[in-house]
């Protein structure tokens, strides 16, 4: 990064990759302190190692959402387990929620480890056509906790992105942490060495969650990132014994559906709250194979139909030229 | 007094310091924070919140007052007064933001240089307690917020999940953040423990049950409680109207008020 930005380097500069990028002692002074410090853009020699890397993905879509506990995470591994139904397709999920990794769980992988080989870490695979990597796979206790400041996240996102044996991938589902910092800047400039096809954006339909997902959408704007379209989740729920509905989140402001209007951007999809749905991820089961008949399967299997034509559609153009 | 020493801080005059805190998103933190502030005012203290969740500031929206603005004083940044008596003080990033869509898109070093500024910079005044709600996680917020305010009378921290096991392993991760940081554990919070049907009164648990239970005493730490799902609670808080006025019925009000009495328990037997 030093050499890239032009400045003289430090004798003991401890790369910008180094979780002592911009605080050690060598990097007083140093014009680009300011830079490394908050773990700023790959230089170009990166961007093509991550390039290489990535070049067998055909296409990445980001699961994103400002606010925390909507159902990034359920959404991502049942987007994974929805594509992976086709076997000719390879699909791969990755998690950069480095300080609440909820995949692995999820997933039924939990206790699970990644392996080293030749080629770099390989991920951990439910089916053969799906493979998972999350930071939980590499720690030993599930009381560990990651206290990890910015820059050694960033790290560990490049490293995934980098070192991680993914092979020949039709999707790469990116699951994130809430919110609009570190984690989501580093993964749009990483993936930026590469074609991303867009975010799906995760709400509740109260105003307090819609408040945080407008500020995501900005961020998406900002970063140039194409907003594929709105979940709607835990709209709505059907009380099992009555058969009634009741709002639990009421959408006082009109829901995703209002917001999708005033902002511009397409509505995937409402998917009611389920009972089942939250046991299936404690238990690591997929709820679409569990509960077949449930509204919210069908639901879920919709918005994930209208994902795969969003992503076949924006492919296109670009094979033709291939 | 570790402050009668040295300058006056802003923090001199608040009391009690405690910390809302989960490894997960949107298990309520602002919420159990605004409700505890409530509560806490409705046995007569003075309460402050300091909202240090960044990216997604809640808490201007539970009060509704999130078109108030912050002024500056002599001794830094005057909070926003939800009501006249001044009995509760809030300071957000969402009252200084332009428009409240805007996007704060910092890395950590500009979070962590704005944590301080709440910590050092607001002009809280005599407050008995100043809670902290704080964003999902265990990184460059918390870890500030943890080395900035461990000068001062930091009580402890509560910590907030659902029942689902997806949640509790997050708040497992909590503990261990609070273990070693040092930071007391006063107790944990199962928030959302079921839904009563409003048609029919069937109780179902959306999100299972007894999670946060089992974690406490898996952890060894207190079990300050279930507060239920209540679509009420929800609603009331989006309009920003003072629940534990407004529902005094609901069966969530006597989880609330039960948490808030443990809590001034816990700081009576302290002093004393």
């Amino acid at each position: 990064m030093a050499e890239a930005a032009g400045g003289p380097q430090p004798e003991d500069c401890p790369g910008s990759s180094s979780a002592q990028a911009g605080r050690a002692a060598a990097c007083q002074g140093c014009p680009n302190q300011g830079l490394c410090a908050a773990g700023a853009a790959p230089d170009p020699a990166e961007l093509s190692e991550l390039r290489s890397r990535l070049r067998a993905v055909k296409h990445t879509v980001l699961v994103l959402s400002g606010k925390g506990g909507v159902g990034k995470s359920t959404f991502s591994a049942l987007l994974a387990h929805g594509l992976a139904a086709d076997e000719a397709k390879q699909v791969a999920l990755l998690d950069i929620d480095i300080c609440g990794p909820s995949i692995p769980k999820m997933m039924g992988l939990e206790g699970e480890q990644v392996h080293q080989s030749g080629s770099g870490w390989s991920p951990v695979y439910v089916e053969e056509n799906l493979g998972v990597m999350s930071v939980g796979f590499l720690l030993s206790s599930p009381d560990d906790a990651v206290i990890w400041r910015g820059p050694k996240k960033n790290g560990l996102i490049k490293q995934f992105l980098r070192d991680v044996d993914w092979g020949e991938v039709d999707y790469l589902i990116v699951d994130t942490p809430p919110g609009t910092s570190d984690e989501h800047l580093s993964v749009v400039q990483y993936l930026s060495a590469t074609h991303v096809d867009g975010a799906v954006i995760i709400t509740t339909p109260q105003e307090v969650a819609l408040q945080d997902v407008r500020k995501e959408i900005n961020f998406c704007h900002k970063v140039k990132l194409p907003v594929i379209g709105v979940v709607e989740n835990m709209s709505g729920f059907v009380c099992p014994k009555c058969k009634k509905e009741s709002q639990i989140f009421p959408p006082t402001t009109g829901g995703a559906e209002k917001m999708c209007q005033n902002l511009n951007v397409s509505l995937l999809g409402k998917v009611p709250l389920d009972p089942r749905i939250g046991k299936c991820c404690d238990k690591g089961q997929s709820f679409l194979s569990e509960a077949p008949e449930s509204p919210a399967t069908s639901s879920y299997r919709n918005i994930i139909q209208r994902i795969q034509e969003y992503c076949d559609q924006h492919h296109l153009p670009e094979e033709k030229i291939v | 007094m570790e402050e009668a020493a040295g300058e006056r801080t802003n923090l001199a005059g608040v009391r009690h310091i405690l910390l809302v805190l989960s490894g997960k998103g949107g298990v309520g933190k602002s919420t159990i924070s605004t409700q505890l502030a409530l509560a806490l005012r409705h046995s007569g203290r003075r309460v402050g919140i300091m909202d240090v969740d960044l990216c997604g500031p809640s808490i201007p929206r539970m009060f509704q007052v999130q078109d108030s603005d912050v002024h500056q004083c002599d001794s830094g940044w005057v909070p926003v007064y939800v009501d006249q008596d001044k009995s509760i003080s809030l300071m957000s990033i969402g009252f200084l933001l332009e428009k409240p869509d805007d996007a704060v898109v910092w890395r950590g070093p500009k979070k962590n240089a704005l944590i301080k500024q709440f910590v050092a910079d607001v002009a809280w005044g005599d407050l008995d307690f100043l809670i902290v709600d704080t964003p999902p996680g265990t990184s460059d917020e918390h870890i500030s917020t943890v080395e900035a305010l461990r000068p001062h009378k930091l009580l402890g921290a509560i910590l907030v999940t659902t029942p689902q096991a997806v949640s509790v392993g997050d708040v497992r991760r909590e503990l261990t953040f609070c273990k070693k940081t040092g930071l007391r554990v006063l107790g944990i919070v199962e928030n959302m423990s079921g839904f009563v049907c409003p048609h029919c009164s069937e109780c179902t648990n959306i999100f299972s049950k007894g999670g946060g239970e089992e974690l406490a005493k898996h952890a060894g730490v207190p079990f300050l409680g279930c507060v239920p799902l209540d679509p009420q609670l929800s609603q009331s808080s989006e309009e920003g109207r003072d629940f534990i006025q407004d529902f005094p019925k609901s069966p969530a009000f006597p989880a609330l008020a039960h948490i808030a009495q443990q809590i001034l328990d816990g700081t009576s037997q302290q002093s004393s």
